[in-house]
């Protein structure tokens, strides 16, 4: 014990000391999904945040606004997420000091998260998130994802994680271009929904936020309708043979 | 003994309020060849005079690209307009690595006279003797810049620095109120005239002078010496005493070079009285 002390003392002394990165996340959050719309790009993601495979917290604003053309979503470590906020938060306030009109858009914002995950991953200390960036600026649309190893691309609908399994090919199915804020709001929910079902680490309780070229609405958190009754929930393991 | 008991120093103030180094800086300014710059909505055009040193030499560049969106001309020492290209340069091109659009001209503009500042309230440093038009186009449309030794910057709708510009500017300033609707190919003409009227007497070719370019659908480039010729010849724009005999020619050169002054090796023909720091 006391030795272990020591030897500790002088690992911090010593410019060759090893240093711990981050190996695994603690607490995560689950699937962000995200699509296009008629008028721009929307959003949804639940407020669960696992410690491991519990269930630790259950109100994680998963789902942010970068100053007035951008959203976040963020899924993966959530204190890393929240050190990505302070970085956007500096970059948004840069602007605002600047004073003169200019500002960074979805794009922009998107490219800078890329630099980031990517120079992380390069020091083996990522970030250990999958990130979502959504936009409108100048009319145009914006909707791309980074993840944990820089890589990054823009699509018209995007998941991350389990969402990326179970909701994707909801999305490839029912996105179109020209979805109404209504039914775009019904396709988000319908991917939940699933992803509710059967992701273990899926909470009932959502955000849906919506950004367009008037700005961000973050909507309050609510729950989905759901039923337990149907027969393929029954047994479980029924058609897995030979698993648990 | 001395003719100037406060200019020593870069950071010595005179009793009346002023910093003679960063006077003279700007002097220098004055002294370089002239350089032109004008915009319309959608586009900036730069131009300069090119000067040889010698008969035996080339003219030094005097416009200088930074980006695809921004350039810049630049009147005073070269070296020191080199050393703040480079550094818009790099400033252009990190911002575009990190956010992949094009930096704004006004903030980099802010960010040079910052650097041009910071030399006039250090003692070790000296500010530097060039001044520049920055040209370029961003979100919010196309922009002209003057950045000044003394570390203040200036938007214009057209302005000239260097030797003879009060020429070029004053004719800017008789046409300048069309130039916002201008088309790309009359900014030009205006950009030429203007260089003409800095000239005295001398003919307006295209060996003499370098235009540039850029607007908010092209990116910034210098137009070829032929394209240069091909529009003087289309605008008939040739010197205002070309057809003149020779005589009137040199007694203006003889009393530029009385004028600056400075210039006491008078070896080169092509040297009209330009301060030999001129470059």
């Amino acid at each position: 014990m006391e030795s272990n002390s020591e030897t500790k003392q002088h690992s911090l002394l010593s410019s060759e000391s090893g240093i711990q990165r981050t190996q695994y996340p603690y607490v995560t959050g689950s699937s962000v999904v995200a699509l296009k719309y008629k008028d721009g790009i929307l959003m949804a993601a639940d407020m669960g945040g696992s410690y491991g495979s519990t269930l630790r917290y259950k109100s994680v604003e998963r789902i942010k606004p970068v100053g007035k053309h951008s959203l976040i979503g963020a899924s993966g470590e959530i204190s890393d997420f929240q050190e990505i906020m302070r970085y956007l938060d500096e970059q948004v306030l840069n602007d605002h000091m600047w004073d003169d009109g200019n500002s960074l858009g979805p794009k922009e914002i998107h490219s800078y998260l890329t630099r980031v995950m990517y120079n992380r991953r390069n020091k083996f200390d990522p970030l250990w998130n999958t990130l979502i960036l959504g936009g409108v600026k100048k009319g145009q649309k914006f909707l791309g994802m980074v993840t944990m190893i820089g890589v990054n691309f823009e699509e018209n609908h995007i998941a991350t994680g389990f969402g990326n399994h179970m909701a994707q090919p909801i999305l490839r199915a029912e996105w179109h271009e020209n979805l109404t804020f209504e039914e775009g709001v019904a396709l988000l929910e319908k991917c939940m929904r699933v992803l509710l079902y059967r992701d273990r680490s899926a909470v009932n309780k959502f955000q849906i936020a919506k950004i367009t070229e008037e700005g961000v609405t973050i909507s309050q958190p609510y729950a989905l309708k759901t039923f337990w009754g149907f027969q393929a929930f029954e047994n479980p393991t029924a058609g897995a043979e030979g698993s648990w | 003994m001395f003719r100037n008991q406060y200019d020593t120093d870069v950071t010595t103030w005179s009793p009346a309020g002023r910093l003679f180094q960063v006077e003279y800086a700007m002097e220098a300014v004055k002294q370089g060849s002239a350089a032109i710059g004008l915009r319309s909505k959608s586009h900036v055009v730069l131009a300069c005079v090119n000067k040889a040193n010698s008969e035996l030499s080339s003219h030094q560049k005097k416009i200088f690209k930074v980006d695809d969106h921004i350039g810049v001309a630049i009147a005073g020492l070269t070296a020191d307009g080199r050393v703040l290209s480079r550094y818009m340069r790099t400033e252009c091109i990190n911002y575009s690595f990190n956010y992949e659009s094009p930096l704004p001209v006004g903030r980099l503009v802010v960010q040079l006279a910052d650097k041009a500042q910071v030399c006039t309230q250090r003692s070790w440093k000296r500010p530097f003797g060039v001044g520049l038009l920055v040209g370029g186009t961003d979100e919010s449309g196309a922009h002209l810049y003057y950045n000044c030794p003394s570390g203040n910057y200036f938007e214009y709708q057209a302005f000239a620095i260097g030797s003879r510009s009060q020429a070029a500017k004053t004719y800017l300033e008789r046409r300048f109120e069309n130039f916002m609707d201008s088309s790309r190919d009359d900014l030009i003409k205006d950009a030429l005239i203007a260089v003409r009227e800095t000239l005295q007497g001398e003919t307006l070719k295209s060996s003499i002078c370098t235009v540039a370019v850029v607007g908010v659908d092209e990116a910034f480039h210098i137009l070829d010496q032929e394209t240069v010729q091909k529009l003087i010849d289309a605008f008939e724009i040739v010197g205002e005493t070309a057809a003149a005999s020779a005589e009137p020619d040199a007694a203006a050169e003889e009393g530029a070079a009385a004028d600056q002054g400075a210039g006491g090796d008078q070896d080169g023909a092509a040297d009209q009285g330009v301060a030999p720091m001129d470059m």
